[in-house]
């Protein structure tokens, strides 16, 4: 199962390595994590997306709750939550596919943010399966570079 | 009146009630050394390696239950601590290590002598510090104590950039800890004790398995009340020793890998397993899915994180050892649950395996180590500190010596450090100058950390250090023996030097014993020796094997007998 995790933690030295230090050595696989400051300057929010079950992620829980540095740590179900993550894609273009490529960026509700001779940028933020599949698409006019952020999400309503 | 940040890190630590700190200097602690040249209300022991240093700091810790403190420079010194670090964070022990680091300017440029100890530490910690500015150090050091001793006790390092040792500020050690992120759970959960204690009112074989949580908390009072108000036998764990007295008739002495037959086959059986302060160790458990077959879990643990690690409980409770089982007695009591004669049957049965599998070794005309454990354990009638090295010294010391009373035994559980034992003794008799410390000590391990003899020498310590002298790393040999079809690969001491000579020539006293009959003797003149460490080389039988033997992957009563 994959879950998504939310980790409130206090912004002091070292927290980073801490925390993917924790998930490394008690064999916890992480699949990706973004990290950034929240509203309060002192704390920072990082969104970590791991595999397991239900007993590992309990066992993530507590062992984070440990680290002196982490405030809170929450399973974000995936109903409850608005998921997005970010993808910067440059695909290679010419006269002939810039038409076909522009109506794909407009389908997936992503934007043209640079324009070259033989290549354009899409950016696209939206749920991992439409960042795969926008991806998927752009595939055939051949890929010349891509990032992807991790995922970031946030509980829906008010009682995150 | 400003200071400077050398001397607020020894005012802070005086702040704490530091009285002893073992360390070893260099150039990024000189600031800190300077201070302790005419410090009169902190003790230091220059021991002769770090290592040294931290291992007598977790056995002082160990013996008095306060935090233990060493002092090394950057780069090897601060390495140099790391085994002695995570000799403690696996076995839980209170500690703070300080190390000095070099100057802010310098960090991150590969400086002399400079080594990236936070991050070195971070996964052997409880937590850790680098401190580059004077004004932090009274904070941090109340803040690493307050870690260090609260909750579940672990070590925390507190690495001091040499320039915030020198700097001057106006010294205030606050009054309050501000960690939004740490507040351990003390107090167990009402339902989860009541839950518990129904359970405990509807089992018929309950067995009590307890760990080293039952020291770190102070609970032994209440968990002897807890057992014999309830009439539940209790196994302890090696960290567990000392927790439970030996000599009581509930006691079934330690279980798992090396445990009593009679203890394995109990916990094997029981309808009700109640573990408090034990971590479900690989050593304990054996072969996991068949741990305790039979049993509901009641699993009270400080660290939350402990609970459902290894094993699903039934019952989760969080919260302090001491409190927990009051709260928890006191609610069966108010189920009526205690009456007397209950589990008489269970009782009988364990009595009849106690009977029938002692813990016993063939008795020959040859020196028997488990023989020598016995003799210590008569001439001091049961009330030393026995610290142990690893391998199969500290298997006989964990069997053959009647611990009654809490922190009576040091030994590196979770780690198997071999050397361990004699700093840690070290950091023991000084802790308890009053007590009798033994260090008992196999060839091997003795040698890992022989040079402290001069520390024991110029403190005139009167450590007594039993090495049974097999020739062998014994425990390695023994799995040879059974495992590997007595291939023995590297395991063999024959080159040892003379130990005796060795130890004579730090100023210790020392003596060679080779027969049975000149044991209780030697031990004898060893304690009237009370200004220097004594040494005692036993020649013991070389093959000699530790049972019972479970041995790794098997079930816990598959073990070998003899
Ligand atoms: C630092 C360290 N290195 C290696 C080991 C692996 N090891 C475990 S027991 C043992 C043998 C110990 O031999 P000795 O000290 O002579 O004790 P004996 O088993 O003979 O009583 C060894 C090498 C260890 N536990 N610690």
């Amino acid at each position: 199962m994959r879950h998504t995790i939310s980790v409130i933690v206090e912004n002091k030295p070292g927290v980073l390595h801490r925390v993917s230090g924790l998930f490394s050595r008690r064999g916890f696989n992480i699949e990706s994590l973004a990290v950034g400051t929240t509203d309060k300057p002192n704390v920072s929010r990082m969104t970590i997306v791991v595999e397991g079950d239900e007993q590992t992620l309990e066992q993530i829980i507590k062992q984070l709750y440990k680290q002196i540095d982490v405030l809170r740590v929450f399973d974000l179900p995936h109903a409850e939550s608005f998921e997005r993550e970010l993808a910067l894609i440059k695909v290679h273009a010419n006269e002939k596919t810039r038409p076909e490529i522009t109506q794909i960026a407009e389908i997936c509700s992503a934007r043209i943010v640079d324009v070259a001779d033989d290549s354009l940028m899409i950016e696209i933020s939206a749920e991992k399966e439409k960042v795969e599949n926008i991806q998927k698409l752009l595939d055939k006019f051949g890929i010349q570079e891509l990032v992807r952020t991790g995922k970031i999400a946030l509980q829906r309503g008010s009682n995150s | 009146m400003e200071i400077t940040g050398a001397q607020a890190l020894i005012e802070s630590l005086k702040k704490e009630g530091v009285e002893v700190i073992f360390g070893y200097p260099g150039g990024t602690v000189l600031p800190i050394y300077d201070v302790l040249y005419n410090e009169k209300a902190i003790r230091h022991i220059l021991t002769r390696h770090e290592q040294g240093a931290a291992h007598a700091a977790d056995g002082y810790a160990r013996v008095t239950g306060k935090v233990g403190v060493c002092l090394a420079t950057s780069g090897p010194g601060a390495t140099n601590l790391t085994t002695g670090i995570a000799t403690a964070y696996m076995d839980s022990i209170p500690l703070v290590a300080i190390t000095g680091q070099v100057p802010t300017a310098l960090i991150g440029r590969d400086s002399f002598q400079e080594a990236d100890v936070t991050g070195i530490t971070q996964p052997i910690t409880k937590h850790n510090y680098l401190v580059k500015t004077a004004e932090d150090i009274p904070r941090v050091i109340k803040e690493a104590f307050h870690i260090a001793r609260s909750g579940r006790p672990g070590p925390v390092v507190v690495d001091i950039a040499k320039d915030a040792q020198v700097k001057k500020f106006k010294f205030k050690y606050p009054d309050k800890i501000d960690l939004p992120g740490y507040k351990p759970t003390l107090k167990g959960h009402p339902r989860q004790i009541k839950a518990a204690a129904k359970m405990i009112s509807l089992s018929k074989r309950p067995v009590i398995y307890a760990g080293g949580g039952i020291l770190s908390a102070n609970a032994a009072k209440e968990l002897l009340a807890f057992a014999e108000k309830l009439n539940i036998p209790v196994t302890t764990t090696m960290m567990g020793l000392g927790a439970f007295p030996d000599t009581h008739s509930l006691a079934l002495h330690m279980l798992g890998m090396h445990g009593t037959a009679y203890a394995n086959y109990a916990v094997q059986e029981c309808d009700l397993l109640i573990a408090v302060g034990a971590r479900f160790d690989d050593r304990v458990t054996g072969h996991l899915p068949t741990f305790a077959p039979k049993a509901k879990h009641i699993h009270i643990d400080i660290d939350p994180a402990e609970i459902g690690k290894n094993v699903r409980a039934d019952v989760p409770i969080v919260g302090d050892a001491k409190q927990t089982l009051k709260d928890l007695l006191e609610k069966v009591k108010s189920a009526g649950g205690t009456e007397k004669g209950k589990h008489e049957a269970w009782l009988k049965q364990i009595e009849e395996w106690k009977n029938k599998y002692p813990l016993t070794y063939k008795k020959e005309k040859s020196l028997k180590p488990q023989y020598i454990v016995e003799m210590i354990n008569e001439i001091t009638k049961g009330r030393a500190i026995i610290c142990t090295e690893v391998g199969q010294n500290q298997m006989w010391a964990a069997q053959y010596f009647k611990y009654d009373n809490p922190r009576s035994f040091v030994s590196s559980g979770g780690l198997g450090t071999m050397g361990y034992g004699f700093p840690a003794a070290i950091g023991a008799q000084i802790g308890r100058p009053d007590a009798i410390v033994f260090d008992i000590a196999g060839d091997g391990s003795i040698q890992m950390n022989m040079q402290e003899m001069t520390t024991a020498v110029n403190n005139k310590l009167p450590i007594k250090i039993v090495v049974l002298n097999n020739c062998f790393l014994g425990m390695v040999r023994q799995w040879q023996e059974l495992l590997y079809d007595k291939r023995y690969s590297a395991t063999n001491l024959c080159n040892n030097p003379d130990l005796v000579k060795v130890a004579r020539a730090y100023g210790a006293e020392a003596m060679r014993i080779t027969k049975p009959e000149e044991v209780k003797k030697a031990l004898l003149e060893a304690l009237k020796i009370k200004d220097r460490p004594v040494l005692l080389d036993f020649v013991v039988h070389k093959e000699e094997n530790v049972f019972p033997f479970v041995p790794p992957g098997q079930a816990i009563n598959e073990m070998l007998i003899d």
